[in-house]
């Protein structure tokens, strides 16, 4: 379970970025953040793990408040993918295994490197396992990273737009592989997103932000024209396809 | 001990593994012979089994003047400012995310320069004892060296404290590196120009670059440093494979990424200064070493940081004996033959490729 409770955060001026950001994410769910460029959600789910430190609040992993945790032991509770991940000359099984860095002392154990290859096997990137990260596609490095995270063993995993560089079929691989992983290993899962339409499929509850406040979080219910007029500043309607809700814009 | 790791693709990852080993392996192969060449061969004709004796302090004194006095101390310090300098450079790539960082780049080695030249103007410590080029020394070798350390451990403290005041970004420490660079390199020139013809030439002839130079202190001194960063760099390995994902991931991986980029660089500027401090200066090295290496073992820092340390020692080691021989007895400088040498092959490399993919 992760409990945000009254996080804040702003640079150096009085302008805050973040304002009494208040939500809890129940194992096995995943919480889409959505809202307009420049809201606060990359930055908001920075603060989540430290790597931006909130001025205010707590982020509560099972009871323990883990921005008072050292960097390590946070990176053995929640584990985080970036936007964009860079490539470099280190293979994709070199590259899952540093997720067992908090764990690693001098050197991976037995342990670690079955950790490794179970999770290589049950995201099916054997082809993938030696090859260098920079030959990757977008997707496939995308993959990557994220079976790196897995391999942390986090309770919360934050995915900050892992779609945005991906065709359609790698944009829904990707998202039905976190969905799966979010359910079968009951991590608490919150994922930055703009695609409405992705959001509404593979995840269960969402969080508009809007002027560094939290315009409405919830479920599907949240997910009306209204609403998603008034943060967007955009006409749109939300119609049923297919028994699936689907955003469509009005201009 | 390697653990025996096949993926389910059936892919050893043991043969990938063992490939990089076998690479270090040979590199230890390759520094060893080349060692034993550069002992055996100079002006003066000393067959092998003398030299082999005169090593153990046996037989004629000539030979042991010649091989224990002089030409163990050059071998001596090409090895470990080779190994020094390339693990610096290695290092300082990765912490500052630039390929063309090393203590060239980041004003350590133009410090170093201006340390020297202070010395030799304003402390005495330079002099002309003849019209060869041989015959200009610097007759306060221990003067010199303090000076050049100083001021070159001076650079590295202002690129740390401006970086530490602006968060420690790599643009920032090598933008700092590239102002004071250019600022000692000036300064240096101002010192010059106002020398007489004998300290000028002795300032000239310290920036060449001499293995000669270093005694038997100054190797062991170097040596210590040496081995310190490298134990720490080894140390940090698993780091410095986190920054090559980013910044964030880094972190988000447990990585302290400000104080592992700040402690990482004092110790790869410490480990260059002393070296320099001592040989003066010589180029290259420590950029060309790690990015020939990362060609073979790729950027696993686990196996990179000691292969590029070994290609270190083998580059200086050829320079130097190279150095010697080519127009025997006259002594070319090193930092010279190290650019001249490794310059081509770089470029070699570069556009003819090693291949990249870890599976061939």
């Amino acid at each position: 379970m992760l409990k945000i409770d009254a996080l804040e955060f702003g640079y150096r001026s009085n302008r805050k970025i973040l304002d009494r950001i208040e939500f809890d994410v129940a194992n096995g769910e995943c919480v889409a953040i959505l809202g307009n460029n420049g809201a606060g959600k990359s930055t908001m789910l920075k603060c989540l793990n430290k790597i931006i430190a909130p001025q205010k609040g707590r982020v509560v992993v099972n009871e323990v408040d883990i921005l008072r945790m050292t960097r390590l032991d946070i990176a053995k509770n929640t584990a985080y993918v970036a936007q964009k991940s860079e490539g470099s000359q280190i293979t994709a099984y070199d590259a899952i295994l540093l997720g067992r860095k908090p764990y690693i002392k001098l050197a991976p154990k037995k342990e670690d490197y079955e950790i490794v290859e179970t999770i290589i096997a049950s995201m099916g990137l054997e082809q993938l396992s030696l090859r260098y990260i920079d030959e990757l596609s977008g997707g496939e490095l995308q993959k990557v990273m994220i079976a790196r995270a897995l391999a942390q063993e986090p309770k919360v995993l934050l995915l900050d737009e892992p779609t945005s560089c991906l065709d359609l079929k790698n944009q829904l691989e990707v998202l039905k592989l976190i969905q799966n992983i979010t359910k079968e290993k009951e991590i608490a899962v919150v994922i930055v997103i703009h695609d409405l339409n992705l959001a509404l499929r593979y995840c269960d509850r969402f969080l508009f932000l809007k002027d560094s406040e939290i315009f409405c979080y919830g479920g599907l219910d949240i997910m009306t024209s209204e609403n998603i007029g008034a943060v967007y500043q955009v006409p749109v309607v939300v119609e049923s396809y297919q028994n699936q809700k689907v955003v469509i814009p009005l201009t | 001990m390697v653990n025996q790791k096949k993926t389910a693709c059936g892919v050893n990852y043991d043969q990938y593994i063992y490939r990089k080993i076998l690479t270090i392996v040979i590199l230890v192969i390759l520094t060893f012979l080349t060692a034993l060449f550069a002992i055996t061969a100079g002006s003066a004709d000393i067959p092998v089994t003398e030299v082999l004796k005169a090593l153990f302090g046996l037989g004629a004194a000539k030979n042991v003047l010649v091989t224990v006095n002089i030409r163990l101390p050059r071998i001596l310090m090409a090895i470990v400012g080779g190994i020094g300098l390339a693990a610096a450079g290695c290092v300082m790539q990765s912490i500052l995310k630039n390929p063309l960082a090393s203590a060239s780049t980041l004003g350590i080695s133009q410090g170093a320069s201006f340390g020297a030249a202070i010395a030799i103007t304003f402390l005495g410590g330079g002099t002309v004892m003849g019209n060869t080029a041989d015959a200009v020394t610097v007759n306060n070798p221990y003067l010199t060296s303090i000076c050049a350390f100083i001021t070159s451990m001076f650079v590295t403290f202002v690129i740390l404290g401006l970086s530490k005041a602006r968060k420690a970004s790599p643009e920032t420490m090598i933008l700092a590196g590239v102002a004071l660079s250019s600022l000692f390199a000036g300064a240096t020139a101002l010192l010059q120009y106002f020398s007489s013809d004998v300290q000028m030439a002795a300032i000239v002839f310290w920036t060449f670059g001499d293995l000669g130079r270093a005694s038997m202190q100054n190797i062991q001194v170097a040596a210590i440093v040496t081995a310190g960063a490298l134990i720490y760099f080894m140390f940090n390995r698993w780091n410095y494979n986190a920054l090559e994902c980013g910044e964030h991931t880094a972190t988000g991986l447990g990585v302290n990424v400000s104080r592992v980029r700040l402690i990482g660089m004092t110790v790869a500027s410490l480990t260059a200064a002393t070296i320099v401090s001592f040989v003066g200066i010589i180029n290259f090295i420590g950029l060309i070493a790690p990015h020939i290496m990362r060609r073979f073992v790729g950027n696993d820092y686990r196996y990179l940081l000691p292969a590029s340390a070994l290609m270190g020692a083998l580059m200086l080691l050829i320079s130097d004996t190279f150095a010697r021989l080519i127009i025997s007895p006259v002594i070319l400088p090193i930092g010279a033959i190290t650019s001249f040498l490794g310059a081509p092959l770089f470029l070699y490399l570069i556009f003819k490729g090693v291949s990249h993919n870890a599976e061939n």
